[in-house]
């Protein structure tokens, strides 16, 4: 009862992704604060041994789903498991990736169980909550003591909004991958395992949808992980123009991005997007190129430890949070930034 | 077939312009023009798509907000949808997403027979991606979200392509299912001349609470488990920064001092 609980992915080999860890260091935190114990949910097929990747984050019950039906994922059956875990076990905080999967499944969860679920949040904290509500004709206050802040952004990031949900179990809360610290608790720690028989949670009937065909390919790049980055936005002006991004990323060993612009004026590819609805990043260096800094590129970015932006328009956006503008075209100042590194 | 489109009017987020901007630095939402959620226009492609493959069917588009947020059913019906359905009601105000699923389901409840209920993945206001799996669960649906392109559809079941972190997959659900369609489908067509010229001055159907046979407890911010405790405006201020320029003594020297503290 009253626990705090991580929905964990797993993926091909079994392997579980970081958002998942990423979660428990956060949940264990929050379970600390609470004085309650973190548990997790694993769903999925062969999955013998799973708990050895988790315990090491501080988990104190591991719950285990194994069919060979329950992987690849899809959301009825998934979401048959943790709804009914959830009636069965009653926690107040249930936090997911704010991945594919997360997105697919949290929705589905919280409408069936009635409770609140905040997207993509930034922060998770712990306080206390007032809130005013009409009796009559009168307002009064009623106080709820730790509950669940969910602070998000909103709004294309132009506003952060703290959400709570003090009347309604568990608080949800979906996060996007990199976004939380992974960062191990007790290499030695030592949780329980229970295994659950799929068919006492999950009805046959759940098993409708199938997937008739998967593609799934390693990451190209760690954005997320590098230390520096060199993105580069609409100044860039051309694909071409992304070629001195790359001979410059490749000098520094950094990794490249972009913003939204440079993505959908189709010079780069996708999944290198930098932003609220790309990757967020958090490098020591952070070369901004040609990149005007809409709020939303802002909001994946602004964490990072140095900002240099090279823009020739001295009045982007960007430039307002960046250390260093340089104030010239790509064209001029990548060459001569490759050529004294070089030195 | 008969596909029920989704649709919401929202605030032009992805286009910020300095005449939102209030001079302390905020963006001031009210200043934000409204739109056509743009991935539920993806949406509305796919479904004009299927009833190009299916002659006969039909797209009933429905929107809930203020009586404005009509403009999108016009919108859609210039495009392709054949009818629309707007719910507005003051008692819907407030409402966070499961209310708002709540009262989306009992408006489809409503409108009856339907074989495919699609919207946008997510709309750009609150990017949260959670109604359509909502409305989905309040109406016992399978659902396929992230759709890229509906592959076939025979009338007893669908399937799609759908984009998965990492790559793709191709999911096969019986009728009738709900599909959230991603921003990376197919662009939804532009109006069509003659449909404008029909429609012009088009009404449409306008249900509030009492049509709906809603639970009061389950609609608008009383329906809502979630509260707002505090909204904080993001404010763009300067912090120290040194300006320079493209010459060769300013770049040597920038990456030379980065070198020296092992920044690079």
């Amino acid at each position: 009862m009253n626990n705090v609980f991580v929905y964990i992915e797993i993926s091909e080999h079994n392997k579980v992704a970081d958002v998942s860890l990423e979660l428990l260091t956060k949940g264990r935190q929050l379970a600390t604060q609470l004085g309650v114990q973190l548990e997790c949910i694993c769903i999925g097929s062969g999955l013998d041994g799973i708990e050895n990747q988790l315990m090491p984050y501080g988990v104190d019950c591991v719950h285990v789903f194994d069919d060979p039906r329950l992987f690849p994922y899809t959301t009825l059956p998934h979401a048959s498991a943790v709804i009914n875990l959830f009636k069965e076990t009653q926690p107040q905080i249930c936090l997911m990736g704010a991945t594919v999967i997360g997105r697919d499944l949290g929705p589905r969860v919280s409408s069936a169980l009635h409770s609140g679920l905040t997207a993509d949040c930034t922060q998770l904290e712990i306080d206390d909550f007032d809130m005013k509500v009409k009796q009559g004709d009168e307002f009064i206050t009623r106080h709820y003591d730790n509950q669940l802040m969910q602070i998000r952004p909103a709004f294309g990031g132009s506003i952060v909004a703290t959400i709570v949900n003090p009347e309604h179990r568990p608080q949800m809360a979906t996060v996007r991958d990199g976004v939380m610290k992974k960062e191990i608790f007790d290499a030695g720690y030592k949780g329980r395992v229970v295994r659950h028989n799929a068919e006492d949670y999950i009805d046959s009937t759940a098993f409708v949808v199938r997937v008739l065909d998967r593609h799934v390919e390693a990451a190209r790049h760690n954005l997320k992980g590098a230390n520096i980055v060199v993105a580069g936005g609409y100044g860039v002006g051309s694909k071409e123009g992304f070629d001195l991004l790359f001979q410059l990323a490749h000098e520094l060993h950094a990794e490249v991005g972009a913003s939204r612009a440079a993505v959908d004026a189709g010079w780069i590819d996708h999944d290198r997007q930098i932003g609220q609805t790309g990757v967020t990043v958090r490098p020591k260096v952070y070369i901004a190129c040609g990149i005007s800094g809409a709020i939303q590129h802002i909001a994946g970015m602004k964490d990072a430890g140095i900002i240099i932006s090279i823009n020739n328009d001295p009045d982007a956006p960007i430039n307002q949070i960046a250390d260093y503008n340089i104030c010239g075209t790509i064209e001029e100042v990548l060459p001569k930034m490759i050529k004294y590194y070089k030195q | 077939m008969k596909i029920i489109v989704l649709a919401k009017q929202v605030p032009d987020t992805h286009n910020v312009g300095p005449e939102a901007m209030t001079p302390e630095g905020t963006v001031n939402r009210s200043a934000l023009p409204t739109v056509f959620n743009p991935e539920d226009l993806n949406a509305l492609e796919q479904a004009i798509r299927l009833k190009e493959q299916h002659p006969g069917s039909t797209i009933t588009m429905l929107t809930m907000g203020l009586p404005k947020a009509v403009e999108v059913l016009k919108e859609g019906v210039f495009r392709g949808a054949d009818d629309g359905v707007l719910l507005t009601d003051r008692a819907l105000g407030g409402a966070d997403t499961l209310a708002t699923s709540y009262s989306l389901a009992q408006a489809i409840r409503k409108i009856g027979e339907y074989d495919i209920i699609m919207c946008g993945r997510q709309a750009i206001d609150g990017d949260t991606a959670q109604v359509g799996p909502q409305v989905a669960e309040k109406l016992g649906l399978p659902q396929i979200t992230y759709t890229e392109e509906i592959l076939s559809c025979d009338g007893q079941t669908i399937v799609c392509r759908r984009h998965i972190d990492g790559g793709v997959e191709t999911v096969e659900a019986p009728l009738p299912a709900l599909i959230t369609v991603n921003g990376s489908a197919a662009p939804c067509r532009t109006r069509n001349v003659k449909r404008v010229m029909a429609n012009k001055h088009r009404e449409f159907t306008t249900w509030g609470v009492a049509d709906i046979d809603a639970d009061a407890s389950q609609i608008g911010k009383t329906g809502s488990p979630t509260n707002v405790k505090a909204v904080k405006s993001i404010i763009f201020k300067a912090k120290e920064t040194r300006t320079l320029t493209a010459s060769d003594a300013d770049i040597s020297a920038l990456i030379k001092e980065l070198k020296e503290n092992n920044t690079i």
